[in-house]
C-alpha cells in the first residue's frame, strides 16, 4: 500500500485529467440477505491482471442498519487539525450522531496514516432546500475547501471503503469482511498516468449513488460542461465523477426512472429508434434530444449502486461494448452478479467458502443496462432492446 | 464627383498570340469588359480585370492567364499597396467603398490555431467504414428534462409527461448561411434549396423573401425576417421549417442589406415586394427593436403567427458583447442563435465596416456557449455559429467549441465555380451566381451546381465521421462543447485561455 496523498492529488498532478483501465464486480441479493464483504473481495481480487496497486475500493450498501436514517459519512484526514476543522464545521450545520474512527489493520511501522473517520450525520432542517441537496453542498464544501480532508462517502446505510493499494490490500486495511451488506461494489485499478491518491480511488460516491467504472469517456469535456451548468464542480477530474453527478442529475433531481436515465447515458442509435413503434421514436428522439449533453461516448463499463428510495444495482457498458460487463444470477434466484470478467464468478464457484452455484452467465448487449433491486428481482437483464417490456404512453403536446 | 486617376493595376491579362484561335470567346465571357478584339487580335484593358478568371478557363486555347501586375510601387511597410489603393479608389469616387465576400486582410486564423485529439491505447478508435457514426442534429428548443412517470403499481408503465417544442432533425450539422435572390441568382438559389432538401440539412432564406418555386423545399429552409421585412407575408412566414429574426450579419455588424437597384428586375421586385429597379438597403436596426423587450414581442408575435410550430431564432453579428446579447435573446424567447464571425460573407457591405468591425468566430462562439451555461440555457437551444467555416477541419472545431451546427457560405459559391474576386456587388458575375443578368444566370447549370454542393457536403460529412472515428467518439453530440479535445499551438496563449482551451502538450 501507498502510505501517502491521502486527501488529494501531489500537486504537479493537479488539475490533469485521469486515465485508468480497471476490474469492477459486485453483486446484489434481492431478499435483502446481508453478506460479508468476502465475497465481493474474491470476485475482485482474482482480476489480478486489471489492476496494478494503485489503487481498489468496495462499497457496501445496508452495513449501519443501526443508522439508517441518518447519513453516513466516510472521511479521510491528514491529521488531527484538518480533523477538528471538519468537525466543528459539521456541528455549525447539523447534528452529530456518532463520530468514530473507521476500524483498520494499519502496520505499526507506517508513521503518517490517514485518519480514516465514520460519522452519522443529520443536517438542520432547512426550509429552501431538502436535506439531500444540503447534504451535497456540505460534501462539495468539504472537498473544495477544507484541506487535508476528504469525503469518501456519504449516503446513508452505506459505506466507501477506498485507498491506494492492492485490492486484496485494501480489503484487509478496511476489514470489509466485519461488514454486512445486501449490495456490493468493488473496484481496481491500473492508472496510466498517475501515482493515485486515496480519495481518487473508487467506488466514487455521492449521497446514495456509488459508481465503479472502467474506461476513458471520449466525451468527459461535453458531459463536464453539462454538468456545471447545473451548478456541479467537476473538481476530482476522472470520468468516474461525471459519471456519478450525470446520475445525481438524472435520477435525483430530474427523477428518470432508472431505464430512462441509462437510455440517456447510452441512446439507442437513430437508425436503430426509426425502426419502433411511434410512441417509442417520440420519447427516445426526446431523450437524446434533450440529454445529448449527458450521453456518454468512449469505452465504459460501469456498475451503479443506488439506494433512493429502493436498493438497485444497475450495470451499463458503452453503446459499443468495448469494456467488458458479464452477468450471472444465482441457482437460486436471489443474486444478481456483475463483473469485468466470468473469472469472477468461476471463482466463488471453487472457493469452499462459498461454492455459489450459477443459473445462467450471459454477457449483456452493448449499451443496454442490466437492473436488479431489493424485493423486486431482475428487472432488465441488459439483453432487452431498449423499451422492450415497457407500457409507454406519451401524453406531451 | 469622380475624378480619374489611374490606378496601377492588380492583375494583367496574358494572351499567348501562338494559341489564341481568334475565337472571341473570351471576349463575350467577360462580364466586367476587359476584353475587345480590334480586328488583329485580343487586347485587354487591364484596369477592369478582377482575375475572376472566366476567360481562362472557357478559351478553348488555354491561350489565357491571368497573372499578378508585376510593376512594382515604391515599397512602404505601412502604406502597403493595399491601403493606397483604396485612398485612391476613394479619392476618385468620393463615397463609401462596397466590397463583397468576407474580411480579406490576413489577420491570423483561431481555427488554424487549433489541433484536435485522437485515441491511443486507453481506448480504441472507431472505424466509421465498420461501425455507425451519428452526424444527426435536433434543431431548436429543448426542455431542460423530461418529465417521465412511472405507475406505482406496475414498474414497466411509464408515461412521459412533457409538452414538446419545436424542434426538428437535421441529417448533418450543417446550414448554408442565409444568401438572398437578389444576392446571388434563381439557379444558385434552386441549386443550394435543391441540395439541402436532398442531404437533409438546412439552407437560410437571406431577407430576400422565398420566390413560388422555392416553397417546394420549405422544410430544410430557414426563411429570414429582416428589418427593411422584404418579402414577409404570411406565407412566407408560415411555409417554412423556421424563422429567423436578423439583427446582423459578421460582414457588417450594425448595417442592413444592401441590394443594388441594378440588381432588382422584376422576378426580385416580385418576391421583395419592392418597386423594380429600387435600392433594397434594409434599414440598419429594426425600427420596431430598440431594446431586447422589443425583440421578444417580435419573438413572440413570430411565434404567435406560426402557432407555435418552428423555432424561432434571431442572427446577431460576433461583437464585443455577444455573449450577454445571446443570454438576453434566449431569454427574450429564442429557440435558437446564429452568431456569424467578423470573416463572414456578404453580397454587398462597406469596405471599412467589412474589413473592421466584430470579432472572430471562434472567440464568439466560446463566450456565447460558456455564457449561456452559466446561466444554465445552453442545452435548451441550438447555437448556430458561421463567419468563415472553409471546410470540414474548421467546422469540427467549431463544434467543439461548442456550436451546435456550422453555418457555411463562401464554400458554397466556391463549389458552384466563385472565384472570390469580391465584385459581387457589381452584378457582374461571371459565373453566374452573384448576379440576375439572364445571359450570366444561365451560365450556372443548375443540376450540376446542386451536385456538386451535394458532392461537398457529404464529403464534408465523412471527414468529420472519420474525426469524431478517430477520437473514439460514435455520436457528435458528444463532440459538442467538447473543448478537452483541442489544443491551442498559436503564439498567444491568452486566445487559449479565452477558449478555454489547453495549451498543446499539456
Ligand atoms: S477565348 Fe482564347 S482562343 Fe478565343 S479569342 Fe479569347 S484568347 Fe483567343
Ligand atoms: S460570387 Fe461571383 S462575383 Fe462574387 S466573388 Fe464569387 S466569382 Fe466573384
Amino acid at each position: 500500500m501507498n502510505w501517502k496523498n491521502y486527501t488529494s492529488l501531489p500537486k504537479i498532478f493537479q488539475n490533469q485529467r485521469i486515465f485508468d483501465g480497471c476490474g469492477i464486480s459486485g453483486y446484489l441479493n434481492i431478499d435483502g440477505k446481508r453478506e460479508s464483504g468476502t465475497k465481493v473481495k474474491d470476485m475482485l481480487c482474482i482480476l489480478h491482471d486489471r489492476e496494478n496497486g494503485l489503487g481498489a475500493g468496495y462499497a457496501g450498501y445496508g452495513i449501519y442498519p443501526d443508522y439508517k436514517d441518518y447519513y453516513a459519512l466516510h472521511i479521510l484526514f491528514d491529521d488531527e487539525k484538518s480533523k477538528e476543522k471538519v468537525i466543528s464545521y459539521l456541528e455549525s450545520m447539523g447534528y452529530i450522531i456518532l463520530s468514530e474512527p473507521i476500524p483498520t489493520k494499519t502496520p505499526s511501522n507506517v508513521d503518517n496514516p490517514p485518519i480514516i473517520w465514520r460519522i452519522f450525520y443529520e443536517p438542520k432542517k432547512m426550509k429552501s432546500i431538502s436535506d439531500d441537496e444540503q447534504m451535497i453542498e456540505l460534501v462539495m464544501q468539504i472537498n473544495a475547501n477544507f484541506d487535508g480532508a476528504f469525503v469518501m462517502s456519504s449516503g446513508k446505510n452505506m459505506g466507501v471503503f477506498k485507498g491506494n493499494g492492492w485490492s486484496y490490500e485494501i480489503a484487509d486495511f478496511y476489514k470489509i469482511e466485519d461488514y454486512k451488506a445486501y449490495m456490493w461494489l468493488a473496484h481496481s485499478r491500473f492508472p496510466t498516468n498517475t501515482p493515485g491518491w486515496w480519495g481518487g480511488a473508487h467506488p466514487f460516491n455521492l449521497l446514495g449513488t456509488s459508481v465503479v467504472h472502467n474506461g476513458e469517456i471520449t466525451s468527459y469535456g461535453t458531459n463536464k460542461r453539462y454538468l456545471e451548468s447545473f451548478g456541479y464542480k467537476c473538481t476530482l477530474f476522472t470520468d468516474t465523477e461525471v459519471i456519478a453527478y450525470l446520475f445525481d442529475l438524472l435520477v435525483r433531481k430530474h427523477k428518470l426512472p432508472i431505464l430512462i436515465a441509462s437510455l440517456a447515458l447510452a441512446p439507442p442509435l437513430f437508425n436503430e429508434i426509426e425502426r419502433m413503434d411511434k410512441e417509442f421514436q417520440i420519447a427516445l428522439k426526446n431523450i437524446r434530444a434533450t440529454y445529448r449533453s449527458a450521453m456518454l461516448n468512449g469505452p465504459f463499463s460501469i456498475i451503479v449502486g443506488h439506494n433512493d428510495p429502493i436498493p438497485t444495482m444497475i450495470g451499463l457498458s458503452d453503446r459499443k461494448k468495448l469494456r467488458p460487463l458479464v452477468a450471472a444470477i444465482s441457482n437460486d434466484d436471489n443474486t444478481v452478479y456483475i463483473s469485468s470478467e466470468e473469472a469472477s464468478f468461476k471463482r466463488l464457484k471453487l472457493n469452499a467458502e462459498f461454492c455459489d452455484e450459477f443459473k445462467e452467465i450471459w454477457h449483456p448487449k452493448s449499451g443496454t443496462a442490466i437492473i436488479a433491486r431489493v424485493g423486486q428481482g431482475l428487472l432488465r437483464n441488459g439483453l432487452e432492446k431498449p423499451l422492450e417490456k415497457i407500457k409507454l404512453s406519451v401524453m406531451g403536446g | 464627383m469622380s475624378i480619374e486617376h489611374n490606378i496601377p493595376n492588380y492583375f494583367r491579362v496574358k494572351i499567348e498570340s501562338d494559341h489564341c484561335k481568334k475565337c472571341k470567346r473570351c471576349v463575350s465571357h467577360c462580364s466586367y469588359g476587359a476584353l475587345s478584339f480590334n480586328n488583329e487580335k485580343i487586347i485587354s484593358d487591364d484596369s477592369k480585370c478582377v482575375a475572376c478568371n472566366r476567360c481562362a478557363s472557357m478559351c478553348p486555347g488555354k491561350a489565357i492567364k491571368i497573372v499578378k501586375d508585376e510593376s512594382c510601387l515604391p515599397p512602404h511597410g505601412n502604406y502597403s499597396r493595399r491601403i493606397r489603393n483604396i485612398i485612391w479608389a476613394q479619392s476618385g469616387t468620393g463615397g463609401v467603398l462596397l466590397s463583397a465576400t468576407g474580411n480579406d486582410r490576413p489577420i491570423r486564423n483561431i481555427f488554424d490555431d487549433l489541433l484536435l485529439d485522437a485515441c491511443q491505447v486507453t481506448n480504441p478508435s472507431i472505424d466509421p467504414l465498420r461501425e455507425t457514426i451519428e452526424t444527426k442534429v435536433f434543431f431548436g428548443r429543448k426542455p431542460q428534462k423530461l418529465d417521465f412517470t412511472t405507475d406505482p403499481i406496475d414498474p414497466n408503465k411509464i408515461s412521459l409527461k412533457t409538452e414538446f417544442l419545436p424542434h426538428f432533425e437535421i441529417d448533418m450539422p450543417l446550414m448554408v448561411g442565409h444568401m438572398s435572390l437578389g444576392s446571388i441568382s434563381y439557379n444558385a438559389c434552386m441549386a443550394i434549396y435543391q441540395a439541402v432538401n436532398e442531404l437533409n440539412i438546412l439552407a437560410g432564406s437571406g431577407e430576400g423573401g422565398l420566390h413560388p418555386d422555392f416553397y417546394e423545399y420549405g422544410k430544410n429552409i430557414i426563411t429570414e425576417v429582416a428589418s427593411g421585412r422584404f418579402g414577409v407575408d404570411i406565407k412566407y412566414l408560415q411555409n417554412t421549417v423556421g424563422l429567423e429574426i436578423k439583427i446582423g450579419q459578421g460582414a457588417k455588424p450594425g448595417h442592413g442589406g444592401h441590394l443594388p437597384g441594378e440588381k432588382v428586375n422584376s422576378m426580385i421586385s416580385q418576391t421583395r415586394m419592392i418597386p423594380k429597379g429600387s435600392d433594397a438597403l434594409s434599414p440598419y436596426p429594426h425600427h420596431d427593436i430598440y431594446s431586447i423587450e422589443d425583440l421578444a414581442q417580435l419573438i413572440s408575435a413570430l411565434k404567435e403567427a406560426t402557432r407555435y410550430k418552428v423555432p424561432i431564432g434571431v442572427k446577431i453579428a460576433a461583437v464585443h458583447n455577444s455573449a450577454p446579447i445571446a443570454v438576453g435573446i434566449v431569454r427574450g424567447g429564442a429557440d435558437f442563435i446564429s452568431i456569424d464571425g467578423f470573416r463572414g460573407g456578404t453580397g454587398a457591405a462597406p469596405r471599412i465596416i467589412r474589413d473592421h468591425a466584430g470579432i472572430p468566430i471562434e472567440l464568439a462562439i466560446a463566450s456565447v456557449d460558456q455564457r449561456l451555461r452559466q446561466e444554465g440555457l445552453r442545452d435548451q437551444v441550438t447555437l448556430v455559429a458561421g463567419g468563415s467555416i472553409r471546410y470540414s477541419a474548421d467546422l469540427i472545431k467549431a463544434i467543439a467549441l461548442g456550436a451546435d451546427v456550422g453555418m457555411v457560405g463562401m464554400p458554397v459559391l466556391i463549389a458552384l465555380g466563385c472565384r472570390v474576386c469580391q465584385q459581387c456587388f457589381r452584378g457582374l458575375c461571371s459565373w453566374g451566381i452573384a448576379t440576375q443578368k439572364p445571359y450570366l444566370v444561365k451560365r450556372l447549370d443548375i443540376d450540376v451546381a446542386r451536385n456538386r454542393i451535394i458532392n461537398l457536403f457529404h464529403a464534408w460529412n465523412e471527414e468529420l465521421k472519420e474525426i469524431l472515428g478517430a477520437m473514439g467518439i460514435d455520436s457528435i453530440e458528444s463532440l459538442r462543447s467538447n473543448r478537452d479535445r483541442l489544443r491551442y499551438i498559436g503564439p498567444n496563449p491568452r486566445i487559449a485561455d479565452i477558449l478555454n482551451v489547453k495549451h498543446a502538450g499539456e
